[in-house]
């Protein structure tokens, strides 16, 4: 590694980083990148707010599931998975509200289960084109060169979700706030609390699957949830909170590609590792800030 | 038309009748206090007066009136609001959303009328405080503050001194003795029966077979006020007198 790194700056990673820019797919993977992690930043305060955390982590073996089905099957990962996130999100959260099943035991279970049915399909049709196995798991667990692999088609539907997702967050943040803050206050203030959690369920399931190909099934809930609670560490109102998630949730995400493409290294790590870093820094920063 | 009116009304949680035959009404500039056993349903009722909670049988009718001037709820504290990062201005804004109908973003008027709940309860300088900060009888006049913006009519509050210090608890009642001066009826589940004595002019006392419903002082008088433990602070000949120190209008003019 400090090998690499020092050819590197020997060679001036800065050329390096212009020659890789110079091609399309690179500057398709740092665009859509960018998008999904101001997407998962913004759920990220809400998701942690409303300590809906975990459902983060569960959905995102349900879409490696749906992703492994989508393989066999031979359909686009994406129209498979999308839909089948989507509402297996929206039942957990109503599912919640009627306490069907505990919420963290069912968490637990689909997490577990889908990641299970997953492996097994995997292994009982392994795909003809790449013929590695192992391979094709760790890639859709834990990110992989994927990002770079974008069709210029999945880029724009990257684009058209995000874009989606981000003018839910810019209309309905006073009900946003509202719903997360107090259902029952805003229940009684007009506000359709059902509406309104239904619709965060399925942003958190349309990010959590766009969100997939970033960093992996693994280690999506680490992209959600470190740039909230980072930015939680530092800033005392909503609005701060909120922004400042998202401009985190941008640049770690940023540093961390371009780290990987530049060391090599696996990009979801990458990504997650900076997002440790920035957390740390924070949580320092909170710490020594004078308060009050 | 009262504002709220409720005949033999019956309130279930999970199919279970927690409190059957409640009759009562709240008309404009009423102070009604929900007395009760733990379980006996009073949180319940004030969450069927929201709408967030299905009623089990009678009839709850909340006028046009009130409904259009929305009803400021001031509920119990959640576990999510203890380490939740959000300014007073923040959370007092949310209560005018009722008044900002559909639109996405909040109307112009709204910054008047959170700086005039912020007077009101007297926390301007907190306006841009974190909420978590603040004390137990900081939060409560903030969420007072809130149930304000989004009335100007009907006040529900569940517990609203729960866990305060007594001096808090006395400033509280205060705040909500001053907001029903300026014509806002107010709905209040509270243990505290004697503060309820000494500040409704309505009591209503739930339970699980029969519910009383009258004016304070008809309570202080009935078997079961005295039950209830009125007894102790107040003896029944001086009652009168009391209510008449704490707010000249408690006459028995509403049964």
């Amino acid at each position: 590694m400090t090998i690499s790194v020092n050819a590197l700056l020997a060679t001036g990673a800065w050329s390096t980083l212009v020659h890789y820019f110079s091609y399309p797919f690179v500057r398709y993977a740092v665009l859509a990148s960018v998008l999904i992690a101001l997407c998962a930043g913004l759920l990220g305060v809400v998701l942690v707010l409303k300590r809906y955390a975990m459902i983060g982590d569960g959905l995102s073996h349900v879409a490696f599931g749906a992703m492994a089905v989508a393989a066999v099957l031979g359909f686009a990962p994406m129209v498979v998975a999308l839909p089948v996130t989507v509402a297996v999100a929206i039942l957990l959260l109503l599912a919640g509200e009627k306490r069907l099943i505990k919420g963290d035991s069912a968490i637990a279970m689909l997490s577990a289960g889908s990641l299970a049915v997953g492996y097994l399909l995997l292994n009982l049709f392994p795909s003809s084109d790449s013929g590695s196995l192992s391979g094709d798991v760790c890639a859709s667990l834990f990110g992989s060169t994927s990002m770079l692999t974008l069709s210029e088609s999945d880029v724009w539907l990257c684009v058209g979700l995000s874009g989606a997702v981000i003018g839910f967050f810019v209309l309905c943040y006073h009900r946003i706030f509202a719903v997360t803050f107090d259902e029952g206050f805003a229940t009684s203030s007009g506000v359709r609390v059902r509406v309104y959690n239904f619709l965060i369920a399925a942003v958190s399931g349309i990010v959590i699957v766009l969100a997939m190909k970033l960093v992996g099934a693994l280690l999506i809930s680490a992209l959600v949830i470190f740039p909230a609670l980072s930015a939680m560490r530092v800033f005392r109102s909503f609005r701060a909170v909120v922004i400042c998630s998202a401009v985190l949730a941008v640049a770690g995400s940023l540093v961390g590609l371009i780290a990987a493409l530049l060391l090599s290294t696996p990009t979801g790590a990458s990504v997650v590792v900076v997002h440790i870093v920035i957390l740390a820094a924070f949580s320092l920063i909170g710490k020594l800030a004078p308060r009050g | 038309m009262p504002l709220i009116q409720a005949k033999n009304l019956t309130l279930a949680y999970d199919g279970i009748p927690v409190a059957v035959g409640i009759d009562f009404e709240v008309s404009e500039g009423d102070y009604l206090c929900v007395v009760g056993e733990n379980g006996s349903g009073k949180s319940t009722l004030l969450k069927a007066i929201l709408g967030l909670h299905p009623i089990a049988g009678g009839t709850l009718e909340i006028s046009p009136e009130a409904r259009r001037a929305g009803v400021g709820y001031l509920p119990q504290h959640t576990p999510a609001q203890r380490d939740f990062p959000a300014s007073v201005r923040e959370i007092v804004e949310s209560g005018c959303l009722h008044h900002a109908g559909r639109r996405p973003f909040f109307r112009c008027d709204t910054k008047n009328h959170v700086r005039t709940a912020l007077e009101r309860m007297g926390i301007t300088h907190l306006a841009n405080e974190c909420y978590r900060e603040l004390s137990g009888g900081q939060q409560q006049r903030v969420l007072l503050a809130r149930a304000y913006c989004a009335t100007g009519k009907l006040i529900v509050l569940d517990e609203p001194i729960a866990g305060l210090d007594p001096i808090a608890m006395q400033e509280m009642y205060r705040l909500i003795a001053e907001l029903n001066h300026g014509g806002v009826a107010v709905v209040m589940v509270s243990h505290d029966v004697a503060a309820a004595v000494g500040y409704a002019t309505h009591i209503l006392h739930v339970d699980k077979e029969t519910s009383f419903f009258g004016t304070t002082e008809e309570y202080v008088r009935s078997p079961r006020g005295r039950k209830f433990g009125c007894m102790g602070r107040w003896n029944i000949p001086d009652t009168r007198s009391v209510l008449d120190l704490r707010h000249g209008d408690a006459g028995g003019d509403h049964t």
